[in-house]
């Protein structure tokens, strides 16, 4: 449904600070632009994303309309053991989006 | 001593808009308290990356820094950006803490006005550190209509 892009280490020692960096494709919707018709075009927006490790939050963003389209991300956590980032997007109209990624910590 | 105390007087209200207080609209002054309650942010330790000339409002890079050592006792908890002449005041409010190991947040933005860009950390001794930019746009968002 969406296309999603995650750039993050596939691994990583243990200890190490990485980068997770994610795209995901998403209009972003202000709500404050008029469409052809001269009527608003509803917004349509991510609200939140978050980033879990092995169940553990390490990241959360509450974005607004002033968040650009096709939404990146970048953020740091610590790599303490191996396991799986589980990101997340939800935002309106039901909008939710899921990646998984695997992180070997040695 | 009448037009002394005048010209006095002028000088002062001149000179007052150009506090730190005025130059940020009442919007964003609003948003932030909002965020920080009643505490004051002190300038420093955050550092606030955006371009300052931008051709296309639509898609700013920023990417916020905050000098912490992250351990448990003293984390970056939170960093919050906000804007001034966006339709909205708020950008983002992002959630850190210590397993995050630096407390770096990059994005990609819109600005629909040339204005000012502040970027507000919350440590976890309760304290708030700020850094602002100041961000031209030649070409704003949000004006196009869509296909």
């Amino acid at each position: 449904m969406s296309n999603i892009l995650v750039n993050a280490p596939k691994t990583a020692r243990r200890g190490d600070v990485v980068e997770i960096k994610a795209l995901i494709m998403h209009p972003m919707e202000t709500g404050f632009r008029p469409g052809p018709n001269g009527r608003i075009i509803p917004r349509n927006i991510i609200e939140r994303f978050t980033a879990t490790w092995n169940g553990a939050d390490i990241f959360a963003m509450d974005m607004s309309p002033a968040i650009a389209a096709n939404p990146f991300v970048s953020f740091f956590a610590e790599a303490k053991e191996s396991g799986t980032v589980v990101l997340r997007w939800t935002g309106d109209e039901g909008f939710a989006a899921e990646q998984r990624v695997d992180i070997a910590v040695e | 001593m009448d037009r002394r105390l005048f010209l006095a007087g002028t000088a002062a209200i001149i000179v007052l808009p150009l506090g730190p207080a005025a130059a940020t609209p009442d919007a964003m002054t609003e948003a932030i308290k909002k965020v920080i309650g009643n505490a004051t942010p002190t300038e420093g330790r955050v550092k606030l990356e955006v371009p300052p000339l931008v051709e296309n409002g639509s898609t700013v890079p920023l990417n916020v820094s905050v000098e912490s050592p992250m351990t448990d006792s003293d984390h970056v908890k939170a960093i919050h950006v906000f804007n001034e002449k966006n339709p909205q005041p708020n950008v983002f409010s992002a959630r850190l803490g210590p397993r995050s190991g630096k407390a770096v947040v990059g994005t990609r933005i819109k600005l629909g006005d040339s204005q000012r860009i502040v970027a507000i950390a919350e440590t976890s001794d309760g304290r708030f550190w700020s850094a602002g930019a100041d961000v031209i746009v030649t070409l704003a968002a949000c004006l196009e209509e869509s296909p």
